[in-house]
């Protein structure tokens, strides 16, 4: 009995709420991702080993189903922690600033770099609690000063807005170029 | 000598200089803001610096992975907040002493044991630069291929605890930079059939979601806080003084950030955690330790110091990455078309000595620097999270749409985005996912390089650097199994703390 529990004790680790969640999630996709193999890679025929296309994701593929899998019994095996599904709505959650980023990504080649940062930073101020002038007018220039440090000094590379095609002519060259 | 004459006549520009002012001073307030780090940094300007001339990128992002730890410790003193992981220790001592009203004697401490510990370690890295000149060309294929080996195993253990969370995320690092299509073979691999896979999934894509973007996510699901640092009066150059009393702590220490900083995996953690039960262990006041000593905080800054210039002697000799920031770096030289590794040695050795002595200045800007700015800093330090979420968010698209202006691009890293959270959230490492991917990459391609020439399977280790380097593997392993069989003999479960928490800023 006190050989199973130091056995137990080996797996148990730190953990925090949720563990289980994603121990579960990372085997599911492990697995999923390895029975893909043969349908995913090939086989070249008269190849070493090692050289195979199909070899380094077997290898990768394999170790991670296996640690995935041990890493779901040392969850199994340690005290369960309360508030898992808080936990995992939370990570739900940040789905939607990802949604905010891509919907940013999307509107910038129409809308053009400035305007659609400048909203953007005032909008997610918003979102996230803030109601007074002080921070929403900080977010607007702060989004004022990022584009000017790289779009209109370092000249990265991003793309000029559609909307700037309407624009009188000298403005346009401006704003095309610089904004 | 002239090779140091032409490196130093790389740094004399105008626009060298000005990039390493604005990644050193850059650095050091991006290391003093809790929730920012010097990763989420050089990821979102990793891009932006493609753009400018191989010394000018390379002088501004080590210009932030050298001085980020200087502005690390001065949250980690003054609200017992780590401004960067690898700050941790700083606070044990550091808060304990701004509690008893020393906060400048903290400070001022903390900057100069830092110094100590960076000048430290760029003169190792001078003098070795002869050794790894000899030593570099001994390693071919299969030697590179044995060091990136050594390199995940070691990257997989030093997560004591999360070992198998750290090999699971090491293991999706090597296998996502296998998908697409293969250089070598032209099959596809597991791209489903969608062609935006063909070409690969993006190491920088990867890293601005798994740092970055998820930082941002982080910070705005959390609630709002606002770190309140009270300013520092008094003398900044005290700190000097008490430095000199305690020169064999501070050198020991840097030592540890040396050796440890060259091997890939263990860096400024273990490198930290090392001299502090160091300096603890031969301290006349041991009973200190925590409380506010002196010696504790000059034995963690030195040694987390010394890393950064030591984790340059695996990228540049070898051109393998010991963590994060460097394997950042490393883009940066394949997008220039500077290869680190032997070659570099013997072709570019002005770059060489032009980055040590890029080292150097940094290290001075900043200290001169610090001595006048702390209270400045202590007012940065008091940005809302929120409002830094916001701002993490807006740069990060910077980073990742600069690239090459693709939504498929953003869609990924938002994802591998909503990915770091979650792992930010459980407290497991996201390193071990980008040291897959670069060594991974690294592995594949100097195997089979090496295979051609090998017969038997034991011409891979019948040379004396490849027989080294296997030894090296088989003690390591050896060493982990003897721990753990240890461990399950005295009943003692290995307790894991938060101290990995660190290394996913």
């Amino acid at each position: 009995m006190s050989r199973v529990k130091t056995l137990q004790s080996l797996f148990k680790r730190y953990r925090r709420p949720g563990d289980i969640v994603f121990a579960w999630f990372a085997l599911i996709v492990s697995v999923f991702l390895l029975s893909q193999l043969a349908d995913q890679t090939q086989w070249r025929n008269g190849g070493k080993l090692f050289a195979q296309p199909r070899f380094w994701p077997a290898v990768s593929l394999g170790a991670m189903s296996l640690f995935a899998a041990l890493h779901l019994l040392g969850s199994a095996l340690s005290e369960r922690i309360n508030g898992r599904w808080q936990e995992v709505w939370l990570w739900l959650s940040s789905i939607e600033y990802a949604g905010w980023f891509i919907a940013y990504a999307l509107v910038v080649p129409y809308a053009g770099y400035l305007p659609t940062t400048v909203v953007m930073a005032v909008a997610l101020a918003l979102r996230v609690g803030y109601r007074s002038a002080s921070p929403l007018i900080a977010a607007a220039v702060a989004a004022g000063v990022i584009v000017v440090l790289f779009k209109s000094t370092l000249k990265v590379n991003l793309p000029s807005g559609l909307i700037y095609e309407s624009l009188p002519d000298g403005l346009r060259q401006i704003m095309l170029t610089y904004f | 000598m002239e090779n140091l004459l032409a490196g130093l006549e790389m740094l004399a520009r105008w626009d060298v200089m000005l990039a390493l002012f604005v990644g050193s001073i850059g650095g050091v307030i991006i290391g003093a803001i809790p929730g920012v780090g010097p990763a989420v940094a050089i990821a979102i300007l990793l891009p932006a610096t493609f753009s400018f001339e191989p010394i000018v990128g390379l002088t501004m992002l080590l210009g932030i992975y050298g001085s980020s730890m200087y502005g690390g410790a001065i949250p980690a003193v003054l609200i017992n907040t780590p401004g960067t992981a690898v700050n941790a220790l700083t606070s044990y001592d550091g808060y304990p002493m701004t509690k008893r009203g020393e906060a400048h004697r903290a400070v001022s401490i903390a900057y100069s044991a830092s110094f100590w510990g960076g000048i430290f370690g760029i003169l190792c890295l001078i003098l070795l630069s002869p050794v790894l000149a000899f030593i570099a060309p001994m390693f071919g294929s299969r030697e590179i291929f044995l060091a990136a080996l050594l390199g995940i195993i070691l990257v997989i253990l030093a997560h004591r605890g999360q070992i198998f969370a750290a090999g699971m995320l090491a293991m999706l690092g090597i296998f996502l930079q296998t998908v697409g299509l293969d250089a070598v073979t032209y099959t596809q691999r597991y791209t489903f059939g969608y062609s935006f896979l063909s070409s690969g999934v993006n190491l920088i894509v990867v890293v601005l979601g798994l740092f970055a973007l998820s930082q941002a996510f982080f910070l705005l699901t959390a609630p709002d806080s606002s770190p309140d640092a009270k300013p520092v009066t008094g003398k900044m150059t005290a700190g000097i003084k008490e430095l000199l009393k305690h020169k064999r702590v501070a050198t020991v220490a840097s030592s540890f950030g040396v050796v440890l900083g060259m091997i890939p995996g263990t860096g400024e953690f273990t490198a930290q955690f090392m001299s502090y039960t160091y300096a603890q262990k031969t301290s006349k006041t041991p009973h200190q330790f925590g409380k506010g000593s002196p010696e504790g905080l000059i034995a963690s800054e030195a040694a987390n110091n010394a890393v950064p210039a030591a984790a340059m002697i695996p990228l540049l000799a070898l051109g393998i990455p010991g963590e994060a920031l460097t394997a950042m770096m490393l883009s940066v030289f394949y997008v220039h078309n500077v290869i680190p590794g032997p070659q570099l040695f013997q072709n570019n050795i002005d770059l060489v000595y032009g980055l040590y002595f890029a080292l150097i200045a940094l290290n001075v800007i900043v200290i001169v620097f610090l001595l006048f700015s702390t209270n400045l800093l202590t007012k940065i330090i008091r940005v809302p999270t929120r409002f830094l979420g916001v701002m993490i968010l807006l740069l990060s698209f910077v980073g990742v749409y600069s690239l090459r202006n693709s939504l498929t691009d953003c869609m990924i890293a938002a994802g591998f985005g909503v990915f770091g959270l979650i792992l930010k959230r459980l407290n497991l490492p996201i390193v071990p996912i980008i040291l897959g991917m670069v060594l991974g990459g690294i592995m594949e391609v100097k195997l089979r390089s090496a295979l051609p020439r090998l017969k038997t399977p034991l011409d891979m280790i019948d040379r004396p650097i490849a027989a080294i380097l296997f030894g090296l593997i088989v003690l390591v392993l050896a060493l982990h199994m003897r721990t753990l069989i240890k461990e399950w003999r005295a009943h003692q479960p290995d307790e894991d703390h938060d101290m990995h928490d660190s290394q996913t800023r």
